[in-house]
């Protein structure tokens, strides 16, 4: 299983690829939204695509108020 | 127009095309395929050619022209602004006939002789996936996501969802997508039994395509008795589902949850 800041830099990772944001330009406690100059459809599209990548489920309502990395990866981590 | 004419059409929110016994139904309706009244009357044209086809056809394929996804479902906006102009008695009953209307659609292509299939990815919510349910199989790309969010807003999903959902997958699904309002993945929506075929992002036309021309080498008589054998339509529910949608929509809970929607500064704000 990966720790806490493996899957956190995971997340960094894809997110940077997917939303083509320069990865040093994310930092773990950004608020995604406005980082990756996303919005709500395009949140379920990044949800999509880390269910896919850590193979886990993440209830809409679980992220309800989520906007930074790092409590993204913490609910990810819970899931593993 | 004619059947033959109806089959082959550009419309405002969809376009038909009937080529080689296979009929595709492309939705292009901005932002994400909402359906409102003009999609309703598009949709209930290329419903009612169906049953006077006499040429030759083995296969229905309805899918999403837009990025965004298949359908984001009813077009709340409409629905308010129309409700707002009305007195409640006559918006209950306004709802009711778009109701009825699109229930009469949708049995139609749910019942017809054809094999149908429904091409979804990305966003395929409430209405849409209602649509979806209508169709034979469902083939979603990795994009696809699952939804029926209607209780958020005091409602239940109201174009044939909870039955048609119900026929197709366990019961304990159907509560999970309709009590918690949340979304299933592609690959969660298959384990469900919702969907037949997961395939890569911007691959589910093709793989539609694929399955249609399958379905072509068998006798069409055969599939038809098949799919009639099989496919039954849960009339008395779906008549049921339009009662309680009705005794629901009259609230103030409902018009203030749609006030709420139709109020948010969200693109798209009948999302998570």
């Amino acid at each position: 299983m990966p720790t806490p800041d493996q899957t956190l830099n995971e997340i960094l990772t894809l997110a940077a690829t997917h939303f083509k944001v320069a990865r040093e330009k994310l930092c773990p406690d950004d608020d995604f939204f406005k980082a990756l100059g996303i919005d709500s459809l395009q949140t379920l599209d990044l949800l999509t695509k880390l269910e896919n990548h850590f193979h886990v489920e993440l209830p809409d309502y679980e992220l309800q108020g989520v906007t930074d990395f790092r409590t993204l990866a913490g609910k990810i981590q819970a899931r593993l | 127009m004619s059947t033959h004419e109806v089959l082959n059409s550009t419309g405002e929110t969809m376009d038909c095309l009937f080529q080689d016994g296979l009929i595709e139904l492309c939705l292009h309706r901005d932002p994400c395929n909402e359906i409102g009244s003009i999609s309703l009357n598009e949709l209930e044209s290329f419903a009612a050619a169906l049953p006077t086809l006499k040429q030759p056809a083995h296969a229905v394929i309805i899918y999403s022209d837009l990025k965004p996804g298949f359908s984001a479902g009813a077009d709340l906006r409409e629905l308010y602004e129309r409700s707002q102009q009305m007195q409640k008695e006559d918006a209950v009953q306004g709802v009711r006939e778009f109701l009825e209307r699109i229930h009469r659609a949708l049995n139609i292509i749910d019942s017809t002789p054809f094999t149908t299939i429904a091409a979804v990815h990305g966003v395929t919510f409430g209405g849409g996936l209602e649509l979806a349910l209508a169709c034979d199989l469902i083939i979603a790309d990795k994009t696809a996501r699952f939804a029926f969010p209607e209780l958020r807003l005091g409602l239940i999903p109201g174009f044939g969802g909870i039955p048609r959902l119900k026929r197709d997958v366990g019961n304990a699904v159907v509560r999970d997508l309709l009590l918690t309002g949340r979304s299933f993945n592609a690959t969660k929506a298959q384990q469900s039994g919702l969907v037949s075929q997961v395939v890569a992002e911007g691959e589910a036309l093709r793989a539609a395509r694929a399955t249609a021309a399958q379905v072509a080498k068998f006798d069409r008589q055969t599939s038809a008795a098949a799919k009639q054998f099989i496919k039954s339509i849960p009339y008395d529910e779906l008549r049921r589902e339009i009662d309680i949608f009705c005794d629901l929509f009259s609230r103030p809970a409902v018009q203030a949850g749609l006030k709420k929607f139709v109020d948010s500064k969200d693109a798209q704000p009948y999302l998570p």
